[in-house]
């Protein structure tokens, strides 16, 4: 007689049906987030009692003893919290610093237009051909305000950019700079033509081996000594073109991990459809790779936005850096932190909303694959 | 079961490979090959994994280079020239185990690419060849859909459409249905079957071996690097000469 078989199965007879309801009450939520065990619970009391020492008293000093406004600096000396009216009394300096004062409007203009058409370039509905030629009469628009010299505009030198124009434009010509030429470096590191694989790779790795500080000091004082006679470029150009060297070397590591993402296959694919190394590179892989890069890329992106910081060290005058001249005033000096901390909010607003857009950005292109 | 049509062999090859060697490092993936396919003809190549039988059909189009011997496709022969890889690969359309559809692009796109950079075909014509080819391999309707919403079975003959866009004089299978599951394998080895009896020049390296005894002219074995046997699959598949073959044989038909 052959072994008797013990599996068995039952074939099922069951429509499909919803998912049970959840049933989490908000008492038993606070219990398993903030009440586990012991441990929990203690950490839990400790955090309170911070936050009850703490919260109160910030609260009194930021918003509720805070002086506003006023002209006088002896009303925030007799007032026992912030002294937010430093940021009225200052903000031209702090926002624009060595740019002609009654020039201040071609300032503003050029925040708005910049900030304005990131703002329209994060609707994809508008992603198109003219958004390119928007750019393209927005970077005109934004030369011819600064620099001046023509339409009856009053010639303003580079020497005299500052603020907020000055930190928007070094950022902006950074990344769009950098971008394509850290794709072209990548490319060059893969590159089968060993002279160039070797430029790029000494490239990337002696950028990225030296601090932001010293290649922008490089940039501003060793620059001139080994220029001929007679020849200058402008400071403002020398910073521009170190700051968009420095990104590009980080730009090119990240679109390097993320051309070693790509499968082989899509290489051949290309290939076998007789497709050229260009073709190839800008049709089928540089899109997949900028996909799959675009989180450690805007990551880059917002790196590059706070390090325009550094070029107040070498004498451009930058929204910080305008902002610690702003207040060498010794009626104010006493309320810098208030002004700092006004920058402060500037930069994570900033900031924040590149990260946000990035992560929208990311939710899009996820869909339809 | 036997080939009708009217443009098939003419006695005349398309594929030449003499006395083809292949190293991978210190490793000899291909010992002397030699394998000419007439037009018109279709060529299965079957084989344990690692024989060199993927290697073979990639260096027909020079996804592979290989190191001594000659390759002609269709009197070019394939050296290091960037203009004869060319082309030779105008000539070639491949079909890899893995699809390699492009993911980021629309079926559409997928197939209307490669002849509008490569050979300046008007978009306008080529979504018509485009459409034509959807039909003729059963998806009409899925030309605005991604690859990653299709099905294998249907990712892999989008592939096959994409392959003959450049309208090639042979067709390269690279273990089309390895990669499918069961129920799907048979609706691409469907369409592969029109197309040899529509005349095409194919080389296959597929384990399928029914669809080898209906299409094959010539069935060949190889292991090790070598090919061991070549015969029409009448004898291939009744009476195999080799010991090496019979083994096989034995082992994938059950």
């Amino acid at each position: 007689m052959a072994p008797i078989c013990i599996s068995s199965a039952k074939p099922t007879h069951a429509p499909p049906r919803p998912p049970p309801q959840r049933t989490d009450s908000w008492s038993h939520w606070l219990r398993r987030n903030f009440f586990q065990n012991a441990g929990s619970a203690v950490m839990t009391a400790l955090a309170l009692w911070a936050l009850f020492v703490t919260v109160p008293r910030l609260v009194r000093w930021a918003f509720v003893n805070a002086v506003w406004y006023t002209q006088d600096a002896a009303d925030c000396h007799a007032a026992a919290g912030a002294c937010w009216a430093i940021v009225p009394e200052k903000y031209r300096v702090m926002l624009f610093g060595t740019f002609p004062y009654e020039e201040h409007w071609r300032g503003v203009l050029v925040i708005a237009i910049v900030l304005g058409l990131s703002a329209l370039s994060t609707i994809r509905r508008l992603w198109s051909y003219w958004l390119c030629v928007a750019w393209l009469v927005a970077t005109a628009a934004v030369f011819t305000l600064l620099l001046g010299g023509v339409f009856g505009l009053r010639p303003i030198g580079t020497h005299e950019w500052g603020g907020l124009p000055l930190t928007l434009v070094m950022f902006v010509g950074t990344v769009v700079g950098g971008i394509p030429a850290g794709i072209l470096l990548a490319l060059g590191r893969r590159s089968k033509m060993p002279a160039i694989s070797a430029l790029c790779v000494g490239f990337i790795e002696i950028v990225r081996g030296l601090p932001l500080v010293t290649v922008l000091f490089m940039a501003s004082l060793m620059f001139p000594l080994f220029m001929p006679e007679g020849v200058t470029i402008d400071k403002f150009l020398r910073a521009q073109i170190a700051m968009t060297l420095f990104f590009a070397a980080y730009a090119a590591e990240v679109v390097r991990g993320g051309l070693q993402a790509i499968p082989r296959g899509q290489y051949e694919a290309a290939d076998t459809v007789g497709l050229n190394y260009w073709q190839k590179m800008t049709r089928i892989i540089l899109p997949q790779v900028m996909r799959i890069v675009l989180p450690s890329m805007m990551n880059e992106i917002i790196r590059a936005f706070k390090n325009t910081t550094f070029v107040g060290i070498i004498g451009l005058f930058d929204v910080l850096r305008a902002t610690s001249t702003a207040i060498q005033d010794p009626v104010w000096v006493r309320y810098s932190i208030e002004a700092y901390l006004f920058i402060f909010i500037l930069y994570f607003v900033l900031c924040f909303a590149m990260s946000k857009y990035s992560e929208r950005v990311e939710r899009d292109l996820a869909v339809g694959r | 079961m036997t080939d009708t049509a009217a443009n098939a062999s003419t006695h005349e090859p398309i594929v030449e490979l003499r006395g083809v060697n292949k190293w991978f490092d210190d490793f000899h993936v291909l010992r002397d090959i030699n394998l000419t396919v007439g037009r018109g003809e279709k060529v299965v190549i079957c084989g344990p994994s690692g024989s060199g039988k993927s290697t073979v059909i990639r260096c027909i189009n020079r996804l592979e280079e290989h190191q001594e011997g000659d390759i002609l496709v269709d009197n070019v022969e394939l050296t290091g020239d960037i203009r004869r890889i060319d082309a030779v690969r105008r000539k070639v359309g491949m079909v890899f185990q893995s699809f390699n559809l492009f993911p980021h692009l629309s079926v559409m796109d997928n197939l209307t690419l490669g002849p509008t950079l490569a050979q300046g075909v008007p978009q306008q014509e080529a979504e018509q060849r485009a459409d034509e080819l959807l039909r003729r391999v059963r998806i009409p309707d899925q030309a605005r859909k991604f690859p990653g919403q299709l099905s294998g079975g249907q990712q892999q003959r989008v592939a096959i459409a994409r392959a003959l866009m450049l309208r090639p004089q042979v067709m390269l299978f690279d273990e089309p249905t390895s990669a499918l599951d069961p129920e799907m394998i048979h609706e691409v080895l469907d369409v592969m079957t029109e197309l040899a009896e529509a005349g095409m020049t194919m080389i296959c390296v597929t384990h399928e071996m029914g669809f080898a005894r209906k299409v094959a002219d010539l069935v060949v074995f190889m292991d090790a690097g070598e090919v061991v046997e070549a015969a029409p699959p009448q004898q291939f598949f009744e009476d195999p000469a080799s010991e090496r073959t019979r083994l096989f044989l034995s082992q994938i038909l059950h």
